[in-house]
């Protein structure tokens, strides 16, 4: 699945805009992650500053990179 | 605010603003919805535009001005610098918080009605016809009928994906985007810079762009098959930590900015969209100020005539499209088409290109033939690059 690290979001709807199947709502200043995500990953991609990132099963943060960014 | 308008423009940037404006001015009444609790805040963009592109749409005042640009400077990835010979490349440094108010206000001079802290949650429609807007407003949800609602609620959308428009954008052509605004730097503030090169910003570009003395907004975006290995915030993190160790970082601004042609279809049955909402953005350089208040004042104008002939159907409506695809939407096409051969270049070709069009007299150094050096393996492009660049 897709985790949100919060305080890092900008709330610029980018992720938002390549969702192929529209599964991210983006409310103000709160985005979230609707049940029919296909966990295609293309918000991870495309997000400038690493605000999303996909979950394990367990709970950790698959990519690693993004948990270490300062 | 009533409980019905002839028009309802959702998103009050400057495509919103002119396509209000110019509603407006045309009998229609209008209501402009902003979400946020002030015109012009968050600024979500670069702030440069062509003075020429500018004044075709709205008279400059002085006061939207930070900076005047006289010309752009190209820098390959070895560093090369070429300055552009053409004219065109003059322009200004807007400061958006106070343009975009400003055409806000502009707007209500003819007689547009504005609600800020109005959050647009859905659309009212019959029989899939857009009939009007759901608003939460102060706690409140009220809804408001409009024979025509436009949509300039930038680049997610909503607005279009509800009307079922496909609004989708390919991840190679959304830049994924990050600006810092810095102070205590060396820039010399008569000149943009942009830089190339897959170390800097694969798939995009690097900007400088002064505000000022010692101040500038410094930016890139890169292509979302890129960002997928490494994010924008580290690429501009690497290039200020090098070139600006001593920064001071005033503003740091995160966004999407899609590079591709038109949508297909910006109107519906009752609904029409501009600017980034329509992706209407020129998918070479980015820029998408002047492109969305062009497409507002047609749109705006089109929406009047056609509350007038009580015609709001998408047949009418297309009437936008086609004027919009005319005046710029054609040239769009050419342009994504050269973007996209211009990216798969490696930093060799681009270095090659830099230094044959640093042959060429300063005064032939224009984008037109800078685009015949980069492209000269790809002749098939070469008629895009000549129409685009008229």
């Amino acid at each position: 699945m897709i985790g949100i690290i919060n305080d890092r979001c900008d709330f610029c709807g980018t992720c938002v805009a390549v969702c192929p199947v529209d599964a991210i709502e983006l409310f103000e200043a709160r985005i979230k992650i609707l049940d029919h995500c296909t966990d295609c990953m293309l918000c991870v991609w495309i997000c400038p500053v690493e605000t999303l990132a996909a979950i394990e099963q367990n709970g950790t943060i698959k990519n690693n990179e993004v948990a270490s960014l300062g | 605010m009533r409980s019905q308008y002839d028009c309802v423009v959702v998103g009050g940037g400057p495509g919103g603003a002119w396509a209000a404006k110019h509603a407006a001015a045309q009998g229609a009444s209008v209501l402009l919805l902003e979400k946020d609790r002030e015109v012009g805040i968050p600024v979500r963009c670069a702030e440069a535009v062509g003075i020429a592109g500018l004044k075709a749409v709205v008279e400059p005042q002085s006061r939207w001005i930070s900076n005047v640009i006289e010309g752009a400077v190209l820098v390959s990835p070895e560093g090369k610098e070429v300055l552009l010979a053409s004219d065109t490349a003059q322009g200004y440094m807007l400061d958006r918080k106070i343009f975009d108010y400003d055409l806000v206000r502009i707007a209500t001079e003819s007689g547009v009605e504005v609600l800020t802290k109005a959050y647009v949650y859905g659309l009212i429609k019959q029989n899939n016809i857009v009939m009007g807007v759901r608003v939460q407003h102060m706690g409140a949800r009220h809804d408001i009928l409009a024979k025509i609602v436009i949509g300039a609620d930038g680049v997610e959308s909503r607005v279009g994906r509800w009307a079922g428009l496909k609004t989708n954008i390919k991840l190679n052509d959304m830049e994924s985007c990050l600006q810092m605004t810095l102070s205590n730097i060396n820039v010399d503030p008569r000149y943009i810079y942009l830089y190339f090169g897959q170390e800097v910003a694969p798939g995009g570009y690097l900007w400088v762009f002064p505000k000022g003395e010692n101040q500038a907004n410094v930016g890139l975006g890169i292509a979302g098959t890129f960002a997928r290995y490494k994010s924008a915030q580290k690429y501009l993190k690497e290039f200020v930590d090098r070139q600006f160790p001593h920064a001071a970082v005033l503003y740091t601004v995160v966004g999407g900015v899609p590079c591709a042609p038109t949508l297909k279809k910006i109107v519906s049955d009752g609904l029409m969209l501009v600017g980034d909402a329509a992706h209407q953005v020129n998918p070479m350089s980015g820029g998408g100020i002047v492109t969305a208040m062009l497409a507002g004042k047609i749109a705006g104008k089109v929406a009047a005539e056609a509350v007038q002939a009580g015609d709001v159907g998408t047949d009418r409506l297309m009437r936008y499209a086609e004027s919009w695809h005319r005046a710029e939407g054609k040239n769009h096409e050419r342009f994504h088409k050269i973007k996209q051969a211009v990216y798969k270049l490696s930093d060799a070709d681009l270095n090659k290109t830099a230094e044959s069009v640093l042959r060429l007299a300063p005064e032939k150094r224009t984008l037109s033939n800078i685009f015949r050096a980069a492209l000269i393996k790809h002749p098939a492009l070469i008629f895009d690059v000549v129409k685009a660049f008229v």
